[in-house]
This record gives C-alpha cells, structure tokens and sequence, in this order.
C-alpha cells in the first residue's frame, strides 16, 4: 500500500494483483509455519534432552536436501529470468530442472523417514520425533503442492500461455525453500 | 452497587468486593452516559422540514477531539483500574501467606479427590487421608492447596470463596485462602469436562477449629484401603 | 486468474447460479448458507433455553436432553453461531457484495479462488452438519474444544464427532483464508480511477482491516488443529501431559486466534454501521481518518491480549496483570470508534429508517458488552466471573449487536441493491423492537445469574444448592420465554423478506440518497457492475456540503466546472 497507492489511479498500485495476492497468501502460510516453529520452540526450550534424539536425524541428507532446494530456487529464478526475457522454451526447462529438484527432495525424505523408523523412530516414539515428522511432513507436502502447481503452470506456459504465473509459482517455491531453511537446522541440527 | 454476590466466607472476598463494586460504579455511570447521550442527540437532531444537517467531516485536532478528550478519560479509567485491581490479583494468587494446613484436591471425571497430609503433617505417607467430595477446613486458618487433574481439564469454584483455578493435567498449581465463616458451600466444577460436568459436585465445610480436629482424628481412625 | 474469466457471458444454469464466479451470486450462496446455519444455530439455542427454564422436562419437538447431549448442544450453537454464521454473513457475504460494488471493481481479483473459497466453504458445513449424526454424536467439549477432553475419544465420548469437527472448522478456514486474499488485494488494487485508500467507504476499510487480521492470526491455531488431530488420529501426544505434551499450550493458539476473531467479526458490524449512520443523519462520518487508525490500532492491539481467556488457566499468575493492562486499554480504540459513531449524529437530521434503526441498536446494545469487558478483563475480577453465566451474557451483548443487529442493519439498507425491491418499513420496525427488547429480556437475566455465581454449561443447574432458588429459576425462565419470543419475531424478518421479494415495491438504484458508489449502479447490478467505469472525486460522506443545494454529492458525480471539488 503507501504511496503509490495514495496518488495513482487505476489497478491502483504498481504491483500486479496476482503477485500481490500471492504475497498474501504466503504471509497467510508462514504464519501456520510460525505457529509450529514457535511452538517447537517452546517445547525445545523445555526439553534439552531432545538435543540427543536430533543426533538420530541423518544430517547428511538433511545438507544434501539443502542444497537441492537451493539449487532448485536458483533454478526458479532463471526460469523467471527467462520469462522476463520472452524466451519462453528456456523458462519450460528451467521449470523442468526445478520440478526435477523437488522429486529428488521427496526420494531423500522417503529414504530418511523409511531408515529412521527402521531404525525404531517413529512418530510416536516422542515428541521430537512427532515434531520432526509432523513438521517436515507438512513441509513435504508444500513441496508437493509446489510441483503440482509447477506442473500446471509449465504445461500452461509450454503451450505460450500465462508466463506471469511462473513468477507467482516462484514466490511459492522460495518460501517453500525458506521454510526448510529454518526447519533443517532447527530439527537436525541443534543438539 | 449490584451486590448480588453470594455472602463471601474469604479473607480476600472484602477485598474483592470493594474492587468489584469500584468497577461497577465506573462501567456503570460510562454506560449510562454514553446511553444517554445516544439517546439525547436522536431525539433532539431527528429529522425536521427545513433543517439541514451540518457539515462536520472532523479532519481536525480541534474537533476530533471532542471524541479524542472522553477517550483519554477512558484511558485514565483504564489506568486507575490497573492500578486498583493489581493488588487485588497479587493477593488472591501471587502471594503465597505462611499456611495453617495443606490439602490436596485433584479434580477427576467427575469427582473432587481430596488428600490431607495426616496426623503426621506430610504427604505421601501411609497416614494419609483421603475422601471423595469432602474437602473440611478449619475456620480462620490459612489453607494451602495444591490443585491438580487427573484426566481433562477441570475448574476449581467456590463462589462464596471467590476463588476459581483451573486444574490441569501434569501440572500441580499451588494457592490459598483463609475462610471467615463456618458452613457448608458447595464446589463447583466450572470448566467444561465430559459427559457428567454438571453433576461433579463437592462440599467444603468450614468448621470450627475443633469440630475439624475431631473430623480429622476420626477419619484417622478408620480402618485404611489396601 | 483475471477478470476477464468473470465475464464470459454465462451460459449455463450451473455456471450462473451454482459454479458461478460473480462475486454478488458468491455473495447470496454464502448470505443464504449462513442464513440456513443461523436457523440451525437458533434451534439449538431454543433447545438450551427450554432445558434451562424447565431442567428434565421433554422440550416440545426435541424430548429430554441427556448431559452429553446438552455439552454437545452448547458446543455446537458456539461453533455455528461464529463459524457459520457471523463469519459467512458479515465477512464472506457482505464483503464479497460490497467490496467491488464500493470501490467501482467489475468483480473481485480473483473470481475463480472466490468461487472455489465458497464451495471449500459449502464443504465444511456439510462435514459440520454430519457430525451431529455419528455414533457418539458431534462434538461436546466446549467451542474452543481443549484438549485433554478433546484430544482423545476415551475423554470426549465419541471418535467421530471432534474430529469432525477439527475438520469442518480447519476447511472453513482454508475457505475464509482464500477469501480474505481475495478481500485484501481487490481493495488494494482494483479500487476506481480517482479513489485513493482514504476515500475507500469504512466498510471496506473494516472488511480488509478483518480479512488481515484473521490471516495473521488463524496459523497458529491451524497448527494448533493439526496436532490436535494428530493427537486423536495417529497417537502423538502434543497436548498429553504423559507424553510430556502440554494442554494449555492449545489455549495459547486458540486464543492467539480466537480473540483477533472476536475483531475479525465486529469491524465488518462496525463497518455496517459507518456506512448508515452517515445516510440517514445526512451528515459526513465523524472523523474518517480516527476512525481508520483507531481500526488498526484496534487490530494490532487484539493480537496481544489473548491470554486473559486464560488467566486463571494456570498459565504464570505474573502474565495476568502484563495481559489485563492490554486487555483493558483495547478499550480506548473501540471508544474511539464508538464516540465517532455517536459524534456522528450531532446535528444531523436523524431518520430512524429501519437500517438506522438497527444501527442505532448496534450501539446501544454494544456498549452495555463493552463496559461488561472490564469486568472479565480485569484479572482479578475474571477470578470470579470466568466461567460464569456473566461471561455467557457478556459475549452475547457484543456478538449479537454486529452479528444480528449489525446483518438486519445491512439487509435492510443494502437489501433493495441486492434484490431489486423494498422491503416492507412498518414490519421493519415492529421486527426491531421485538428483537431489542427480547434480545435484552434473553441476556440481562444472565448478567445477573453471573453475579450471582451460576456456572456455564451446566444441564441442571437445580443439582446446585445455591442455584435451587425461586430466585435463579425466575432468571432462567425470563431468559428462556426472552429467548423464544426473539426467535420467534425473526418469522417477522423472514416474512418481509419473502413478501417483498414478490411484491415489494420496485427499489431505485439509489433509494436512500447515498454517496458511495453501490448506489450508482442499477438494482440489482448486472454483470460486470458498473455500465461505464466510475471515476472517483471525493470521499464516500461528502453529506450536506456547503455549496451545495442537495445534502449529498455522490463519490463519482463530477465536479462542476470552475467550482472546487
């Protein structure tokens, strides 16, 4: 809002309604991602001994996760670069490369959650454990919602259609990669 | 002013009280006031042939301000009561006043399970007693209590007290008060807890320091469960 | 998405009355399901009353309530009166009617998430209203549904009937979460030519102000849901203090939410309000731009108070008094709104048409619930009246001034815009009195009933000693022939409403002189709103200006050339 909302005049700001929509939801999302963070917290500060159950979390692919998500971000970007440029072919593959990024995220995940229970630690074993599956569960299914929402947009896209969405579609998949940012350390790493 | 409060049998019910009856003198004349108003201004302003309403957009300090004044009263209420009503809080559940006797009274679906320590002093000893709904206080004597649930949540209430707190599973919350009055009052369940919440009922009777010594040494007495 | 989709012209029965994207069609299907929702709601509440006056005896088209049934009973009239019924009517139906026609928009940013918000919406009562059928019936652990009792079926009685609920009451927000975007970035970006933010109508400033405060408040209690039905569904024992879980922690998220919700609810009241008075006093709203950051503040003070739900919960005792000083200078905005609106009609020329009417009654009802506020805000005195019958009719006299009065106001002013036709005045007016007087005939007894120590939520008080008095079971009986007299003058409302959508006299676009830019197009509107694009001049209560012959002067009415505008 501000300013250029108070003296211009038609689609009154400068920002486009579906960035500006997108904004909103994603202030909507991180708030649910907040209020588990917060709460996780809490419940961190009470409980120092879950500092030896993190041990278990395996750290390497947590890192490797990382840099796929940021891989796949940068990615995004080029794919929206390309956009900008008209060059719509190069943003189809760019998204592409990125969709590719969330599939190998999810085959880490899967392969992370099928050892850990193998290994004993299931949700209900604690609350560590409830927290990291609750928690990097919804992740996961934000990463879903993400590529399915890829998908969508690329084969709209493909066929030369709606190429602004790409930039709504990043919005999204950054936040999604901003969210694991925070969840990696505080679930693997912090014992 | 609107004392229809049950007759208190606490220490700190005069306290609260007075609060009370502070914050219903002032809520009550703001309201009448401001009703009064209301009603002033739609009757003498309704609708005549002729007569145009005026212009009054209030972009400025200076007429805003006819509401901006009242509200800053308000807001001197406001501190006042803060200020008044602070106390009054600390006293009933910060303070924790040298006690005269402990009990324990663990809410339940849908029962008031109450512990006292023995003849011993000490809980957690095989002299125990314990009773269902039966919670006996000395008159005048500071109680302490340790309230907590077993199962949901429950709400200990005891109006003519003036005391209600929650109890909650897992924690163990502390607080006192110290009866005026002999008699028989009831204890309430005021937080919502399943199928038979509104029947969960227990008695406090306050008793003479006397009549409570023989309750206790009585129940001493009995032959011990398990 | 654009606007565009929202104008290829209709073609189908299904696409113009039940898929549509037209935001005043969306309007009516969330308007008629709240509507529905509040006879449901209503019914439950004549249940409780009946069962009140009279504990045990059959109930005349019901039969004797059981306890588990009065629990679930209470917990569901709380649930669908805020849920399904304020959130609907006042956020979903009057915002998605009058956000666009205000601020001269062809429809809202986003037609196609508006019809799906809906639909999503359409979902969760269907799920609700299940719920009352499963084995162990709906819900009973209270509106706020805390956990232990809710968390795992051995406590709540049946399986199905919390997690239903979790479920309807999750959908629902994702449905008011896609709505609210919607709100926000129409008014942002799809307000007329000419229209800046502070001559946008407070309506629309109440519905954004609203829309952003249930956004930022409603995550944490969607996570708050999630491990709640985690808990019931998987085992997991976040709120289970032997799995080292902790209940009050639920409290702390539903009331993070729960009361931003209760402002979330009351600006679009509020906003019914600023639109009317103006009108039919013919004179600008007080103070505009006050009344504007007194909403703010007002919003962003509500997202630090929420404990004093729980003072007595066992949080810290040393937060009691931190969160009372918050709670009680919250007073101050909402004073700040409510003396603008009074200020408003200092030398006016007061109609008391039937929109006024209600409108006016919105103020004199509210305040009695604001002044009661001190009573639970103040931590020392919430000791006694948490949980009382004070705290019942507390809530009720601020809920009922924006959610019933606030909705007749705005049916009778906005009615003839979104039908075509007038309702009938004279039946208006009887319908407000009955409603005043019983509404205040259903609560004021149980202000009473609270001082006098009667807990909520209870099936039989006469099980209580000191609630077995001829005294206490007057009360109750003044509250329950209050309470079905109220019900029953609403047959007034829904009569008028009935007769006049037949017969009603045929509305003018304008009926009422208003400035703001509904009243420009036809009534109804047609699709697409507006036949030429308006363009905006001045603010929305330019009423009796100098200079002017007529006492009104239209948002979009082009200045005369060579005077000022």
């Amino acid at each position: 809002m501000g300013t250029a909302a108070e003296s211009g005049f038609r689609e009154a700001t400068e920002v486009p309604t579906g960035r500006l929509g997108m904004w909103w939801f994603l202030a909507s999302e991180l708030v649910i991602f907040g209020g588990l963070i917060a709460t996780y917290l809490l419940f961190r500060w009470r409980h120092p001994e879950w500092g030896a159950e993190s041990v278990h979390t395996i750290n390497a692919a947590g890192a490797f996760n990382t840099l796929v998500l940021l891989t796949s971000s940068l990615t995004m970007v080029l794919a929206h670069a390309a956009v900008e440029r008209g060059d719509l072919a190069r943003a189809v593959r760019n998204l592409s490369f990125t969709f590719l990024g969330g599939v190998i995220f999810l085959v880490v995940k899967v392969y992370e959650y099928t050892h850990e229970i193998q290994e004993g630690f299931t949700p209900l074993t604690n609350l560590f454990w409830s927290f990291y599956y609750g928690m990097t569960g919804l992740h996961a299914l934000h990463v879903v919602g993400g590529m399915v929402a890829m998908m969508v947009v690329r084969s709209a896209v493909a066929k030369g259609r709606d190429p602004q969405r790409v930039e709504f579609v990043g919005l999204y998949w950054h936040f999604v990669d901003v969210v694991w940012i925070f969840l990696f350390p505080l679930l693997y790493l912090s014992s | 002013m609107l004392n229809w409060l049950p007759e208190a049998a606490s220490s700190y019910a005069g306290d609260f009280d007075r609060l009370l009856s502070t914050i219903n003198w002032i809520t009550g004349v703001w309201f009448l006031l401001a009703e009064a108003v209301l009603i002033y201004l739609v009757i003498r302003y309704r609708r005549r042939p002729g007569r145009r309403a005026a212009y009054l957009p209030a972009n400025s300090l200076r007429s805003m301000s006819f509401v901006l004044v009242p509200c800053a009263v308000i807001l001197g209420f406001d501190l006042l009561l803060d200020g008044v009503s602070a106390p009054v809080w600390d006293e009933i559940k910060l303070q924790l006043p040298p006690h005269d006797e402990q009990v324990r009274i663990q809410g339940e679906q849908w029962a008031w399970r109450i512990t006292y320590p023995g003849p011993d002093g000490q809980f957690d000893t095989a002299d125990d007693i314990e009773t269902v709904n039966d919670l006996r206080v000395p008159n005048d004597k500071v109680i302490l209590f340790e309230l907590t649930a077993k199962d949901v949540l429950h709400s200990l209430w005891i109006p003519e007290l003036r005391l209600k707190q929650d109890a909650v599973p897992g924690r163990t919350i502390r607080g006192w008060f110290r009866p005026t009055r002999e008699g028989e009052f009831e204890v309430i369940c005021a937080e919502i807890c399943g199928f038979a919440h509104s029947m969960m009922k227990g008695s406090l009777r306050i008793e003479s320091a006397r009549e409570y010594e023989r309750w206790l040494a009585s129940k001493a007495a009995e032959p011990r469960r398990g | 998405m654009t606007t565009a989709a929202a104008h290829a012209h209709p073609e189908s029965f299904l696409r113009t009355y039940v898929f549509s994207t037209d935001h005043k069609t969306i309007a009516k299907q969330y308007l008629v399901t709240g509507i529905f929702m509040g006879i449901v709601g209503g019914l439950l509440s004549y249940v409780i009353r009946m069962q009140l006056a009279n504990p045990g005896q059959s109930i005349p088209g019901y039969g004797v309530i059981g306890p588990q049934q009065y629990n679930a009973l209470v917990t569901m009239h709380g649930t669908i009166m805020i849920f399904w019924v304020a959130m609907p009517i006042l956020l979903a139906a009057l915002a998605n009617f009058l956000i666009p026609l205000m601020i001269g928009a062809k429809d809202m940013a986003f037609p196609r998430l508006n019809m799906m918000s809906f639909w999503v919406f359409f979902l969760s009562t269907v799920v609700l209203l299940v719920s009352f059928f499963v084995p162990g019936g709906a819900a009973a652990g209270g509106w706020t549904s805390y956990p232990p009792l809710s968390g795992t079926a051995a406590y709540s009685g049946g399986q199905w009937g919390v997690t239903l609920w979790l479920l309807a009451v999750a959908l629902e927000f994702v449905a008011f979460l896609m709505g609210g975007i919607n709100f926000i970035t129409t008014a942002i970006n799809l307000r007329a030519p000419g229209m800046r933010l502070f001559d946008m109508p407070l309506m629309v400033w109440m519905q954004v102000a609203a829309a952003v405060i249930f956004l930022f408040s409603v995550g944490p209690l969607i996570a708050g849901a999630l491990l709640l039905l985690l808990d019931r569904l998987a085992g997991t024992g976040f709120y289970a203090p032997a799995a080292g879980g902790d209940p009050i922690l639920f409290q702390h998220l539903f009331w993070f939410f729960g009361h931003p919700e209760v402002y979330v609810i009351l600006l679009p009241g509020f906003g019914v309000i600023a639109e009317i008075l103006p009108v039919f006093s013919r004179k600008p709203i007080f103070g505009y731009r006050m009344i504007v950051y007194a909403t703010i503040i007002t919003g962003i003070l509500s997202f630090i108070v929420w404990a004093h739900h729980q003072f007595i919960a066992g949080i810290d005792p040393r937060l009691a008094t931190p969160f009372s000083i918050t709670t009680i200078l919250i007073s101050v905005p909402v004073a700040v709104i409510l003396f603008s609106f009074i200020a408003t009609l200092y030398r006016g020329s007061i109609e008391l048409a039937s929109p006024m009417l209600f409108a006016l009654g919105t103020l004199a009802v509210f305040l009695l619930g604001g002044v009661t506020g001190i009573h639970l805000g103040v931590a020392a005195t919430d000791i006694y009246f948490h949980d009382t019958y004070f705290v019942v009719a507390h809530f009720h006299y601020t809920l009922i001034p924006p959610v019933a009065f606030g909705f007749f106001a705005a049916s009778y002013f906005w009615f003839p815009k979104m039908f075509g036709r007038m309702l009938n005045e004279r039946l208006a007016h009887v319908h407000f009195w009955l409603t005043f007087v019983f509404m205040n005939l259903t609560f004021l007894p149980q202000f009473k009933l609270g001082f006098m120590g009667h807990q909520r939520r209870i099936v039989t008080p006469t099980f209580f000693e000191a609630l077995r008095t001829p005294e206490v079971e007057q009360l109750q009986s003044m509250a329950t022939v209050g309470a079905v007299c109220l019900l029953l003058s609403q047959i007034l409302f829904f009569a008028n409403v009935a007769w006049s959508l037949r017969r009603g006299e045929k509305a003018a676009p304008n009926p009422w002189r208003a400035n703001t830019l509904e009243w420009t197009t036809p009534s109804p509107p047609g699709h697409g709103n507006f036949d030429t694009a308006p363009v905006v001049y001045r603010g929305p209560y330019e009423y009796s200006p100098p200079g002017r012959s007529e006492d009104w002067f239209p948002q979009n009415l082009a200045p005369e050339k060579g005077a000022g505008s």
